[in-house]
């Protein structure tokens, strides 16, 4: 779907693309672009992590949220603790079987569209702890869109991560899911 | 200081306490039924009123007395430690006293034991399962439980039901590899453990 | 499980929660409603997972249970099954803010029940690095302390120092925490070339980044009315309920591991202990960023006084794997690296107990050895384990809004709680 609006300019260019390229001298004050672009590139600009700390990774997410890695440039300082308010929900650290029905229970509270970003090698597969308390792997309770390795992954690992999330966001039908309604039952 | 006038001030008149080794510090071995009694005279007398820690012991199914509960008392004045031994009368269900009330540190340290081996503490206040979920149907440190669990389903039933997940045992691809350290090195050499078996063969019966 | 579908949603039900009597009593109570508050796991004022299931009488909280385990990873069982080395990544992974104590700490007890004695230049490194440690940790729990109070400035210079502090730490060990850097016998390597007189630079500058954050918090009216007089614990609670660390030395404990059992050569270096009078939020405060100071005085004694020689125990011939040089010519050190490898660190039967004096209090592993290359039984003493165990008694009576407060003072980690 594409859509143009037609302010000043007389001249008519149709732009069939995902990225918004936007030139000012040549464009005038007028953008025209899918939908679809828009969308997506407001979101990816403006992610607003749930973060889900939960062991040693913790640390480094909130390594990369301080003045060094500055995580904030991406438009992710925002730290919602409240999964309502937020998008993306960055699991660090180890997933227990007792800790797993709660990261289920946030991750149902949070608003579409949502992402899920496994930070960690305990989030994405149970890291070193081969035992009868960790569960192998967040992936068994909630989607995940991004898995980061390491142990702990460096912030530049995560801001990496953060921008393939961002790349990922930008390829996504939006529209689609637009028009799409969400089968709820009573979430609480 | 704890000298051998110290112990042997300590051990006249109880002969429910024998004094198992001092190689690194005091190590007396208590009977479980004078153990609360013994602990006040410890902390009242003897000045060792920080219970640093408490645990147990599991010496395999083989052993006389299987549960071996742990005490380690510190004082501040003698700045030294003090272990105590208190063997578990029964192997099938272990209990013995609580001292939640002569150290209230102990609450907590007896909740994980209980949680751990099963061993029953009486009297205490509340004795229910601290690390694990309170439904967990086993006791992980013993000797027979292995590393990698055994399947029970997720504690909460209806985040169970969406995702399909549970208390999988977590896979071990044959290992850990952990020598037995007896015997000839070819017989001690690295082999793995029970859990000989991975995410596509079957535990071997 | 489908993975691309994202519409399913779990159908959340009101579950009851059990607080004790709390449902019988608040029914039974004719004045006043009690709510039931549950603090959950995931929250920002809790420093990990701790889970809070509070009883609360408008804004006083009358009844306080916490609820542990959401991070319990199964670390003594693990140990029962992983050479003495191959145990010691987990370590690390327990107070995740000083790892480098807890290397040292288990490094020191395993030592202990073999009998080894270190070199002065090994100790002398162990000292430092600990001291490092201490350092890091304490600047990020006084940092995270200021959030929870509500102030984000004191954070972002705390963090900015610490990420100095990674720095050196990954030119020491590799990795920026998590460090795994001591070994059965002495360390991982020696120092590199010049770290120390970078260590040097970083302590000389570090006390005006500390007058700094204290600047901001230590004379501020808002911290003053949130921290003083709140979460008083008195000395014979302190010392009933199991508190070690500087929890304990705020209530007015003289207790510090470093000066009372010495080890690992700290009787050699000078420096004060803070203990406090009151034991309430603000005291724990003041005794941590103290705390941080006569760090900074340790590490400059430890880089003056560095002794030259080895850094591993040389004559540990089972227990540490020889330097890879030998290992690669001469078939002895081959055959010894091998067996250490494989079987792991040969340590004699019996049991052993070992304290150090972590940031959070006295780490202690009680392990027992029935001979060979693993461990039989490794318990591990958590100093958040204990130190929490009083919130059930500390916190009724106080403020909803205290709770951040008094967890912040206590600063505990959840990784070593849980284990």
């Amino acid at each position: 779907m594409r859509f143009a609006c037609f302010a000043k300019s007389s001249r008519k260019s149709l732009m069939i693309s995902n990225e918004v390229g936007y030139n000012s001298k040549v464009e005038g004050e007028v953008i025209v672009t899918r939908a679809d672009s828009v969308i997506n590139w407001i979101r990816k600009h403006s992610v607003w992590p749930m973060p889900m700390g939960l062991a040693c990774c913790a640390i480094e997410l909130m390594a990369s949220a301080a003045s060094r890695y500055d995580i904030s440039r991406f438009g992710m300082e925002v730290m919602r603790f409240s999964p309502r308010q937020s998008d993306c929900m960055i699991v660090a650290g180890t997933v227990t079987y007792k800790m797993a029905e709660v990261v289920r229970r946030i991750y149902d509270q949070m608003g579409d569209p949502k992402w899920v970003v496994a930070m960690g090698a305990c989030a994405s597969t149970g890291g070193m702890y081969r035992s009868y308390a960790v569960m192998q792997g967040v992936d068994n309770v909630v989607p995940v869109d991004v898995y980061v390795s390491g142990c702990p992954p460096r912030p530049e690992a995560l801001l990496d991560a953060m921008m393939k999330l961002q790349g990922k966001i930008g390829n996504e039908s939006s529209v689609k899911n637009l028009s799409k309604k969400p089968e709820s039952t009573g979430v609480s | 200081m704890i000298d051998d006038d110290f112990v042997k001030a300590l051990l006249e008149g109880r002969d429910f306490i024998s004094v198992k080794h001092r190689d690194d510090c005091l190590t007396l071995d208590c009977l479980p039924d004078s153990l609360i009694g013994f602990c006040k005279h410890l902390r009242d007398d003897q000045t060792f009123d920080l219970l640093v820690d408490l645990t147990a012991v599991d010496h395999g199914e083989e052993a006389d007395s299987r549960f071996q509960v742990v005490l380690h008392l510190y004082s501040l004045i003698h700045k030294s430690y003090v272990r105590l031994h208190v063997a578990c009368p029964d192997n099938q269900s272990p209990s013995i006293p609580s001292i939640s009330s002569v150290f209230p540190a102990a609450n907590w340290h007896e909740r994980e034991t209980f949680d751990m081996f099963g061993i029953k503490f009486s009297d205490h206040p509340n004795l229910k399962r601290i690390l694990m979920w309170d439904d967990y149907p086993y006791f992980p440190l013993r000797k027979e439980f292995p590393l990698a669990g055994i399947e029970v389903p997720l504690p909460a039933a209806d985040v169970a039901e969406v995702t399909g997940a549970d208390v999988d045992p977590a896979p071990m691809m044959g290992g850990p590899f952990v020598a037995s350290g007896n015997g000839r090195m070819s017989e001690a050499e690295p082999r793995a453990k029970d859990e000989s078996w991975t995410e596509e063969s079957e535990k071997p019966l | 499980m489908d993975r691309g579908v994202r519409e399913t949603i779990v159908s959340t039900t009101v579950k009851e929660v059990q607080i004790g009597d709390v449902g019988a009593q608040a029914a039974a109570h004719a004045d006043g409603e009690r709510m039931s508050l549950n603090v959950g796991p995931s929250h920002p004022t809790t420093h990990g997972v701790l889970r809070l299931l509070m009883e609360l009488d408008g804004d006083l909280i009358t009844r306080c249970e916490p609820v542990l385990g959401y991070l319990h990873r199964g670390d003594e069982k693990i140990a029962e099954n992983m050479t003495y080395n191959q145990f010691v990544p987990y370590t690390d992974r327990l107070d995740y803010l000083a790892p480098l104590a807890n290397n040292v700490a288990y490094a020191i007890t395993v030592e202990k029940l073999a009998g080894l004695k270190l070199p002065e230049r090994c100790e002398a490194i162990r000292v430092l690095v600990c001291e490092m440690a201490r350092i890091s940790s304490h600047l990020l729990g006084m940092g995270v302390f200021g959030m929870d109070a509500g102030a984000w400035t004191p954070f972002m210079y705390t963090f900015t120092e610490r990420e100095k502090l990674y720095t050196l730490f990954e030119e020491l060990t590799g990795a920026r925490f998590t460090t795994s850097y001591t070994r059965i016998g002495g360390v991982a390597r020696d120092l590199p070339e010049g770290w120390m007189s970078k260590v040097e630079k970083f302590v000389d500058e570090l006390p005006k980044a500390i007058d700094e954050v204290e600047k901001l918090l230590t004379r501020n009216r808002i911290f003053l009315d949130r921290t003083e007089g709140i979460g008083t614990i008195s000395k014979e609670d302190a010392i009933a309920y199991g508190l070690t660390g500087p929890n304990l030395r705020a209530s007015g404990v003289d207790l510090d591991l470093r000066k009372d059992k010495p080890y690992s050569g700290y009787e050699k270096y000078e420096f004060d202990v803070p203990i406090g009078t009151k034991g309430d939020c603000y005291d724990r405060y003041l005794i941590r960023i103290e705390e941080v100071r006569q760090s900074i005085l340790i590490v400059k004694q430890v880089i003056a006084s560095m002794p030259g020689g080895l850094w591993y125990a040389e004559d540990a011939k089972k227990i540490f794997a020889p330097p890879k040089e030998k290992v690669m010519t001469s078939m002895e050190e081959l055959i010894q690296n091998f067996m250490i490898v494989t079987e792991g660190p040969q340590v004699p039967a019996g049991e052993t107990y070992f304290e150090a004096e972590n940031p959070k209090g006295a780490l202690g592993f009680y392990l027992v050895s029935k001979g060979g290359g693993v461990p039989y039984r490794l318990k591990i003493r958590a100093p958040s384990f204990c130190n929490l165990s009083i919130l059930e008694k500390l916190v009724p009576g106080h403020m909803l809004s205290d709770i951040t407060v008094i967890l912040g003072s206590l600063d505990f980690v959840m990784g070593e709680c849980d284990r």
